[in-house]
């Protein structure tokens, strides 16, 4: 991620280099432009002076370079049209690469926060630091599956009481379904949704390779947040792996922390 | 160049990394990270900082209150204060505004918007 970045920068600073070469040339151009115009009012004035006196033969010279002069005036007008439209494109080009730039910035520091740690509430409290200041859902629940009983939980939750938050088997309703599809739903109409505790606006499962571990249920966005940008669907896609990977990494590692501890009391016990 | 202090407050290390990242895209930054309003303060009356970004809603003190405090402080008058909530009602940005807040952004983030206004605030081309 820091190399796309550090490219990006330098995509950036190569682009600004070509932009402040294309700005010499088109003033180049003009003055060159300025001073043919400057050439050609006099040969008209000369022209103009000498027009009794002058021979056929020369006027007709005259007039060919003042043809020359014409031809050469356009084209470095027309030049002058292209270097502005390859402006035109680096600047809008430019801009796509900063709006690139800062949603690889959300997904590195999503991505690098949820592996930060081996602590299972860290790790939940990472999930919804992710929800609320990078997606910017303010009603959601984070529901983990029990292997054992095929139930979901909520295990966190977001402006909503765990309690109000009903445990849902495997393949029941929406939540369910999206446990057993493995796949991704998105209400159609977010502004018309009504929040109901079984079918959230969005529900993203959680899995490793095609293991579904859990759910992430979204019921509200913030006001300010009206709809989906497309960085948002990115970190619904990096949230369904790494935080799924990060979960079952911070579950084995506190389950082998409690064995050990427990085989340790057992060492000292008998060694005692 | 010389540095350029900036200090952010927010509670939320994922926050805290990402208004950093955008933030250091500015030369000769320098950024000095608290995780609520006390420990904003202490920094503050450490060091001189040229703006401060801040949460409201953060443990022990809030956002709001640090600004009230900051803008207190004879010395710490002209430093420049963005808030960035979660909170988007109108009345939560008039509120931090009529405390001296110079912008108030809210949340999802996006690091251009963090970078725009600090340029701006800073007179930074």
């Amino acid at each position: 991620m820091i190399e796309e970045e550090t490219g990006l920068r330098g995509r950036a600073e190569e682009f600004l280099q070509a932009f402040k070469k294309g700005t010499e040339f088109t003033h180049d151009l003009l003055k060159e432009n300025e001073r043919l115009r400057f050439r050609l009012l006099e040969m008209e004035n000369s022209l103009a002076g000498h027009a009794v006196q002058g021979d056929g033969e020369q006027n007709h010279a005259l007039l060919n370079r003042i043809k020359e002069l014409e031809q050469e005036k356009q084209d470095i007008l027309n030049r002058i049209q292209k270097v502005e439209d390859e402006n035109q494109d680096f600047a809008n080009r430019y801009i796509e690469i900063e709006a690139e730039n800062n949603n690889l910035a959300n997904l590195y520091i999503a991505s690098y926060q949820l592996h930060s740690t081996l602590d299972f509430r860290e790790v939940l409290q990472i999930i919804m630091e992710i929800v609320i200041n990078l997606i910017g859902a303010e009603e959601f629940s984070l529901m983990l599956l029990d292997e054992k009983t095929g139930v979901l939980s909520a295990v966190a939750c977001e402006g909503l009481d765990r309690e109000d938050i009903p445990p849902v088997k495997l393949g029941s309703g929406l939540i369910g379904q999206t446990l057993l599809s493995g796949e991704s739903y998105f209400a159609d109409d977010i502004e018309t949704y009504n929040r109901d505790i079984l079918s959230p606006m969005v529900c993203v499962p959680l899995k490793i390779k095609e293991h579904v571990i859990g759910v992430l249920a979204i019921y509200k966005l913030l006001v300010q947040k009206e709809r989906f940008a497309q960085v948002d669907y990115e970190l619904f896609t990096l949230l369904a792996g790494h935080a799924a990977t990060a979960i079952f990494g911070a579950r084995l590692y506190s389950d082998s922390e409690r064995r050990l501890s427990t085989i340790q009391g057992f060492i000292d016990l008998l060694t005692k | 160049m010389a540095d350029i202090n900036i200090l952010i407050v927010e509670d939320s290390p994922t926050m805290r990394q990402l208004i950093s990242f955008a933030l250091k895209r500015i030369r000769g930054v320098r950024i000095v990270e608290a995780g609520d309003g006390v420990d904003g303060l202490k920094k503050i009356s450490a060091e001189k900082f040229d703006m401060i970004f801040t949460d409201i809603n953060m443990p022990v003190m809030d956002g709001l209150k640090l600004i009230s405090l900051v803008r207190e402080d004879a010395n710490q008058k002209g430093v420049p204060i963005v808030v960035i909530t979660t909170e988007g009602a109108q009345e939560d940005r008039q509120r931090a505004l009529a405390l001296g807040a110079n912008d108030y952004i809210t949340k999802p983030i996006q690091p251009n918007r963090i970078l725009d206004v600090a340029k701006q605030l800073l007179k930074i081309v």
